[in-house]
């Protein structure tokens, strides 16, 4: 990863090579370590062709759902009527990741030339960059980038020299984890309250303003220069595990590990190996008891699966939760997982935008049952309940927040049903739960 | 239409056939089911939120919501699946967990479409065992309406509608997760004109009508459709009655005048039909004094001043009579040299609703100016009441005679008054007859895009008050020029038949939505 320690010698540092390395931050920095390269090439290229590139690399989104990247890039509209949008979603707010936060804080320069690569690609005139409100050094940084590659000609009216206008704007939130569903951060760029949107229509169709948009994840963004400057087959051939899923990944690992911190590995890289020889292994004295390996939203892994889990898109499946962004939340045998699972009920009760019956209430009532149940007032009836109101909660609203919620609820439920059913029972300890939702 | 490309599809075992691009739900009641729903109106923008009209299609892995799926050619829909009926509970489920039970107290129950659907759909019993539900206390929205965030299921019909359809958009979803409650702007309150319309839109008791409030329980009121007589819109409404005491006064939709809404003026001009101080019986003067007589006198006379006169009449109508009335005057004083007239009350500029093209409170203060028109009445009321003098019969329907003498009309020997009140100058009037207001008589009245609508008899008319059309026949008859009318439609075909403006309707073919007078031309 780089900072603050030096990479290990697992890792493949590519988009983490400059972590650390603050003089990579300036335009001149940025190129003299072989920046913008990649943008001049593109624009030499026709658009279509820049498309095909990133379609046959097999990138695929970072953000979590793992959509391929050139795939999403074909469904912009081939013949321009209206003007195109590229949104780059900074809203980093999974809680348990934090890798596009460092992306912005050590190469802005990288996601400016990724950016400025898309937008040529589906022909947007302009990029809006949506970073999470509570980024204020990435924002700081980004900014100066910004100014930056506008000072230095790379955007602007005739963007290194291309003759094409290329514009991008800094959007920054205002502390909302919803508004990095894609279609909720198009509403708060257009300084609406930011709810998702129901589909269709999608995004290519009628995204920002109503206008044909593509909407990226940090990380994917920063990828497509290094696939343009190297080839699409040498992407693909990044792969340790499923063909499907190639390239690197940044994971953000927290929780109880000797080394917490992002590092950068080849997809279908071991889970278990990422723990205890990049991480160090857990807490002295302490064993692995769980992990979840995407982000909080994803099914929670017990330790078997954890050792057994393979890092990439299907390699997750397997295990019966998801890639994800690639938050990886480590617990060790203190961990509470009843607690654990109503501090996530918590935050899920916390930002659901009210517009779904399913979400609005029944993350709230999933909490409060939690509680009851912290509090040792559970009933052996309340795991069946949390279980049908999951499945209520499953499938049937507009975005997946409510089901990120039912996701955690079900599959701890699942992995760690003792600990709850030991609360019922009175064999554990009421804890004292602090009242109130967030 | 027939141009249009229709899409066949199957809901709940009915085919039906709907033009490409309409939606489940409105594909549904094609089909005669109701898809169950909250956020989903047909007079505003889709929002899908309420998650209420879920659904399953036959090829669809997920349940579907109903308001905002397109009809495909070969779909087919189950409504009553298992998997849709369970998911449609358990959203029941979850807005009840912070909905307050309090529907004794609720001025909605019995019209709430919460307390519908969970009879219908709901669950028997509660596993909501924690302590409380969400409180706030109940705010005032300004205007007529009440904010009761308690009931609130945050359907946001309220802020779909300021925002749309009013374009004043001061409503907004305000905090996030089960806090969230419709937050007013601080600075605002709803005083816009079409803001009483969100206490229909509301699906529960949460936006109440302070006039309404503790008046009725729905299940007493009997609902009649009308047409509002506040201006020359011709807004569709329901009279809501109870115990023969209008109460209430809510839109009836009709897509070619007022789609689903009505304005406040419109909503609150009701009071005049329930006035106590009305002419209840006819009036006969008798040495310069009003005596009470019975309809049979009184018809005999008013036959006798009509025959025994000759040379000039006038004829002063209110331009919210019924064509029917206007059309019977106007018979009636045929054989004289007539002036027709009225008058009406014209305010400056319209109030329009901004997201409804044509749809506004208008400048002309009554109902059937167009009806007046075109049956020949003149809006020149200063030189009809200048013929008085000299004429030698002067009938008066329903206006209430500001700025005329008592002697005006007492120089006029044989002066009718007909109306539902009795101003003083109508004192100096030979005969008084007494009869039904609007809500009290059948009739149709001609808005100002030529619609000739109907409306219905809400309550009964007080003492031996009846609608002008009978009295009118009554008269005509007893000059051997007619014969009995036992209905406003017999009175509607008469000049249907007699009026070119009105030819080729009827009552069948006027529905309870109307004909443009240029259609009915059309088609003859």
């Amino acid at each position: 990863m780089g900072y603050p320690h030096k990479p290990h010698e697992k890792e493949t540092v590519i988009l983490s090579e400059y972590f650390g390395d603050a003089e990579a931050r300036s335009y001149d920095g940025w190129v003299k370590r072989g920046g913008y390269k990649a943008l001049k090439a593109s624009l030499e290229m026709q658009p279509a062709e820049v498309v095909e590139i990133v379609k046959s690399s097999g990138l695929r989104g970072r953000g979590g759902a793992g959509f391929p990247t050139g795939v999403k890039w074909s469904f912009m509209p081939k013949e321009k009527s209206k003007p195109h949008y590229l949104c780059c979603n900074a809203d980093e707010a999974e809680p348990g990741t934090f890798k596009d936060r460092e992306i912005m804080r050590w190469t802005p320069h990288a996601l400016i030339e990724g950016c400025a690569i898309a937008q040529y690609a589906i022909q947007a005139e302009i990029t809006y960059i949506y970073i999470r409100g509570e980024f204020t050094e990435p924002l700081r940084i980004m900014q100066a980038a910004l100014d930056d590659a506008y000072g230095n000609g790379v955007l602007g009216d005739n963007a290194m020299g291309s003759g094409r206008r290329l514009d991008m704007y800094i959007h920054r939130g205002a502390g909302a984890y919803i508004c990095g569903e894609e279609t909720a951060l198009m509403n708060s760029i257009e300084g609406q309250r930011g709810n998702p949107r129901i589909r269709p229509p999608f995004p290519a169709a009628s995204g920002v303003f109503g206008m044909p948009t593509t909407i990226n994840n940090v990380e994917t963004l920063a990828a497509v220069p290094h696939i343009i400057n190297r080839g699409p087959e040498w992407y693909k051939s990044l792969s340790l595990n499923n063909e499907k899923s190639c390239g690197t990944k940044l994971f953000s690992v927290s929780g109880h590990v000797q080394r917490p911190g992002n590092y950068e590995v080849t997809m279908g890289f071991p889970l278990g190996e990422l723990i205890n020889d990049l991480c160090g292994g857990m807490r002295q004295g302490r064993t692995l008891k769980a992990c979840i390996p995407g982000g909080s939203s994803v099914p929670i892994l017990n330790r078997e699966e954890t050792e057994s889990c393979l890092l990439d898109y299907e390699g997750c499946v397997e295990m019966g939760t998801m890639l994800g962004s690639g938050g990886v939340i480590v617990f060790d045998d203190s961990a509470d997982m009843v607690y654990q699972t109503m501090r996530l009920a918590r935050f899920y009760a916390h930002e659901s935008c009210a517009q779904c019956t399913q979400c609005r209430e029944g993350t709230g009532w999933t909490v409060r049952i939690l509680e009851r149940i912290l509090a040792g007032q559970g009933e052996p009836k309340d795991l069946d309940l949390l279980l049908d109101l999951a499945d209520q909660m499953t499938g049937k609203t507009i975005c997946v927040l409510s089901d990120s919620c039912a996701a955690v609820v079900i599959s701890t439920i699942k992995r760690f049903r003792n600990e709850f059913e030991a609360y019922m029972a009175g064999t554990r300890e009421p804890g004292v739960v602090a009242a109130g939702v967030g | 239409m027939a141009d249009q490309a229709l899409v066949t599809l199957t809901i709940e075992g009915v085919e039906v056939s709907v033009p490409k691009g309409t939606t489940i739900l409105e594909a549904a009641k094609q089909a005669g089911v109701l898809i169950p729903h909250y956020c989903y109106h047909p007079g505003l923008p889709i929002a899908g939120v309420c998650r209420m009209c879920l659904i399953e299609v036959e090829g669809t892995p997920k349940l579907q919501i109903g308001c905002a799926t397109e009809v495909a050619q070969g779909q087919v829909v189950k409504v009553f699946g298992d998997e849709a009926l369970k998911a449609r509970e358990s959203v029941l489920e979850f807005l009840l967990i912070n909905h307050p039970l309090d529907c004794p107290i609720c001025d909605q129950a019995g019209e709430c479409e919460l307390q519908n659907y969970v009879f219908q759909e709901g669950r028997s019993n509660t596993r909501y065992a924690e302590y409380a539900k969400r409180f706030s206390p109940v705010e005032d929205f300004g205007a007529d309406v009440l904010y009761v965030p308690n009931r609130c299921i945050l359907c946001t019909r309220c802020v779909r509608f300021m925002e749309h359809v009013a374009e004043e958009p001061v409503l907004n979803v305000s905090e996030r997760g089960d806090r969230a409650f419709i937050g007013i702007h601080p600075d605002a309150t709803l005083d816009h004109e079409w803001a009483g319309n969100v206490v229909d839109l509301c699906p529960v008791g949460s936006l109440i009508s302070k006039d309404f409030l503790h008046k009725a329980r729905a299940w007493e009121l009997d609902r009649t459709p009308s047409v509002c007589t506040g201006c020359s819109q011709g807004c569709n409404i329901n009279l809501d009655t109870r115990s023969d005491v209008v109460v209430r006064i809510r839109p009836r939709p009709n897509p070619e005048v007022n789609r689903h809404f009505i304005c406040d003026t419109g909503r609150m001009h009701y009071r005049w039909m329930n006035r106590g101080d009305r002419i209840e019986a006819p009036l006969i003067s008798r040495g310069g004094e009003l005596q009470a007589t019975d309809w049979d006198h009184a018809l005999s006379e008013a036959a006798r001043l009509v025959s025994g006169s000759g040379g000039r009449a006038v004829v002063l109508i209110s331009p919210n009579a019924s064509n029917e009335a206007m059309f019977l005057a106007k018979r009636l004083v045929a054989q004289f040299t007539a002036t027709l007239a009225f008058r009406v009350e014209r305010v400056d500029g319209e109030i329009p609703l901004s997201g409804v093209p044509g749809l506004a409170l208008r400048a002309e203060r009554a109902a059937n100016v167009a009806g007046a028109t075109a049956l020949g009445y003149r809006d020149d009321f200063d030189a009809a009441v200048q013929a008085i003098e000299g004429a030698s019969l002067v009938i008066v329907v329903a206006d209430d005679l500001e700025g005329v003498s008592r002697e005006a009309l007492q120089k006029a020997v044989n002066a009718v008054y007909i109306g539902t009140i009795l101003p003083d100058a109508a004192r100096g009037a030979a005969l008084v007859l007494p009869v039904a207001n609007t809500a009290e008589e059948d009739g149709t009245l001609v808005n100002r895009d030529g619609r000739v609508q109907r409306y219905l008899q809400a309550k009964s008319a007080p003492g031996m008050a009846r609608p002008v059309w009978w009295v009118l026949g009554e008269v005509l008859k007893e000059l051997g020029r007619g014969e009995s009318l036992f209905s406003a439609d017999e009175a509607f075909a008469l000049m249907a038949e007699a009026e070119g403006s009105f030819r080729g309707l009827s009552y069948a073919n006027l529905g309870m939505h109307g004909r443009t007078m240029s259609e009915a031309r059309v088609s003859v």
